[in-house]
């Protein structure tokens, strides 16, 4: 027999061309990998990517084997690069009641507070910055939002992942972005009832 | 020692050409198998493979080298999707009837016009016919496997071999999988020695001009005209499913992986209703199968893994005694119906006793292929009653159209 839907993790990541959303994924499809989870499938999706626009990679994760390996429809948690995908992109479309919403903000929570759904905001462009990396780059750091927020792989695996996949691009740097966005991120748990209840 | 990682389709098949020891590579880059070819030049030009690789400047000239190098005896791969292969048809036809052993991937991508970079089975379903071997993976894993026995099973029956994998589905997307160490596939795969290598110490005349009639060659021994060659290919190309059997239980006791040269079967045991798919599409099928399995519905679904030479008595055997058979592809036979439907449906009429069958084309250019779908389809197909008529059995159902 297969896991049943419903216990398979599917993460939607939503980026920008060229701004490293596969990349991400694929470390996460490792760590997850490393801490036995036997079946992970990461795709982008497939179109004509330009530098700049917005796209989409979808990961699954699961104990077993993952045999369908057809788009994800309702994924559990959604991963935005850059938060002015917001205003471009319906990133919850589909998402669990409940599900995590993980975004690079530099607002505060509480602007992207929304009832339904856990949601979890860090600087990491801010922070990138600070651990010595290029401006704009945040996919190392949005994975210790994730981790933070998701608690899938503990944060020592990620960071392992992390230097293996930019072993030639500033590992210390990435690994140390994904800490400090690990230790700022900021959770929003889902208010029951509404935003006025 | 085993080496696991999580890669991409193309990559996984580029690995798996470099542990096969390919000797020469021409290709030239088609969506989505490019990565494929770039991996394969960078691993030559780092000097972490050791073969030639050769560029050239389109698809035809890219298998027209492969049939040379084959020709002096080296061991050689090209790959290409869609477009690309149609380029390449007459070379087809040429490698097959030349029976020059090499092995391609063909990354599946539908045919334009109109253009598509995305997924179906077209390019390698329009070339059935060319005398080559078709093999199709579902799976990374397969992927590796199925490329290193190809090389065996080309070289074994000297006809070449086609490892087809999905375009996007697997060529794009990364999963995990395991390469075996060099050394267990140097002994799996020994070095390709040709017969009739082309060496100017041994003139031989290859792929002459043949005569309608049979004819004594110099030595007076009577050898075949066009007709009797090609008898050959098809009897050879029949015999090659048990060399293709006989080389993976050979790999499985190697390598531990296998068992399922010709299908794949999952829940088929005591099923009265089987799906029939190739590639990615029928796995993803299981979850389809557990669904309506707890339902209390004895459903199951048979990946065919091989599709030339055609399995058609081991097919008609296993599925003769089903209820209903519902088979869904990727592409057709246009103006008639689904050609790995009318494959099947040949194949079960000796048997008196045959199941419904039900055609569905699905997932043309890409056109999302949603589970849910594929579940509405099957329960449909095994409700009590629904039996088509002739003319309904003929007639594929769409699925996921959007006009």
């Amino acid at each position: 027999m297969q896991q049943e839907p419903s216990r398979m993790i599917q993460i939607r990541w939503h980026g920008r061309g060229g701004q490293g959303a596969i990349t991400a994924a694929k470390v996460v499809a490792e760590a997850s990998f490393n801490t036995g989870f036997g079946g992970v499938a990461m795709a982008p999706t497939f179109g004509t990517e330009r530098r700049g626009a917005p796209v989409c990679t979808s990961l699954k994760i699961a104990k077993g084997k993952i045999y369908d390996l057809s788009p994800i429809v309702s994924p559990n948690i959604v991963v935005v690069l850059d938060h002015l995908i917001l205003n471009e992109v319906d990133v919850t479309a589909g998402l669990q009641p409940g599900g995590l919403l993980v975004i690079n903000s530099p607002n505060p929570v509480e602007t992207h507070a929304l009832p339904d759904f856990r949601v979890a905001v860090a600087n990491v462009t801010k922070l990138g910055i600070e651990a010595g990396l290029r401006k704009g780059i945040v996919n190392s750091g949005i994975i210790g939002v994730l981790g933070r927020a998701s608690g899938l792989v503990d944060l020592d695996t990620l960071a392992a992942c992390i230097a293996e996949e930019f072993r030639d691009r500033k590992p210390d740097e990435n690994v140390r972005a994904a800490r400090m966005s690990y230790a700022a991120t900021q959770i929003h748990e889902p208010t029951p009832g509404g935003p006025d209840a | 020692m085993n080496h696991k990682m999580i890669e991409s389709g193309n990559v996984a098949a580029a690995l798996a050409v470099r542990l096969a020891g390919a000797e020469v590579i021409a290709a030239y880059p088609i969506t989505p198998q490019t990565p494929l070819t770039e991996k394969l030049s960078q691993m030559i030009t780092r000097g972490e493979m050791d073969a030639e690789y050769v560029a050239v400047e389109s698809e035809h000239s890219a298998l027209a080298v492969c049939i040379g190098a084959a020709s002096a005896g080296s061991r050689s791969f090209t790959a290409t999707s869609s477009n690309g292969l149609l380029y390449m048809s007459e070379q087809l036809h040429w490698a097959a009837g030349a029976r020059l052993p090499m092995v391609m991937c063909v990354v599946n991508r539908g045919v334009g016009a109109p253009w598509s970079v995305w997924n179906d089975h077209q390019d390698a379903i329009s070339q059935r016919d060319a005398g080559w071997i078709q093999v199709f993976a579902k799976d990374h894993q397969e992927i590796v496997d199925m490329t290193l026995k190809a090389f065996r099973l080309a070289e074994l029956t000297h006809i070449p071999v086609m490892v087809n994998y999905d375009g996007y589905y697997l060529s794009h997307t990364y999963m995990p999988f395991e390469l075996p160490d060099a050394a267990d596939v140097k002994a799996f795969l020994p070095p390709y020695e040709y017969l009739h290598t082309l060496d100017p110490e041994r003139p031989e005349s290859l792929n002459t001009v043949t005569l309608p009639d049979a004819r004594h060659d110099v030595n007076g021994v009577k050898r075949g005209g066009y007709m009797d060659i090609r008898h050959n290919l098809h009897e050879e190309m029949r015999l090659a499913m048990e060399v293709w059997e006989e080389i993976d239980a050979d790999f499985q006791r190697r390598f531990g992986r296998g068992g399922a040269p010709i299908f794949d079967l999952y829940q088929c045991d005591d099923a009265e209703f089987v799906v029939v798919a190739m590639g990615t599409l029928a796995n993803q099928f299981r979850d389809v199968v557990d669904r309506l399995r707890h339902e209390g519905i004895k459903a199951g679904v048979l990946s065919l893994q091989m599709y030339r030479p055609f399995p058609s008595s081991h097919i008609a055997n296993l599925l003769q005694s089903a209820k209903g058979v519902m088979v869904f592809e990727k592409g057709l036979s246009y103006g008639n119906q689904g050609a790995l439907f009318a494959d099947l449906k040949s194949a079960l009429y000796p048997f008196p006793a045959r199941p419904t069958l039900h055609n569905f084309i699905t997932g043309l250019g890409g056109r999302e292929i949603r589970t849910e779908d594929l579940y509405q389809a099957v329960k449909t197909s095994c409700e009590p009653g629904n039996q088509s008529s002739p003319e309904q059995t003929d007639t594929p159902q769409w699925i996921g159209l959007q006009l």
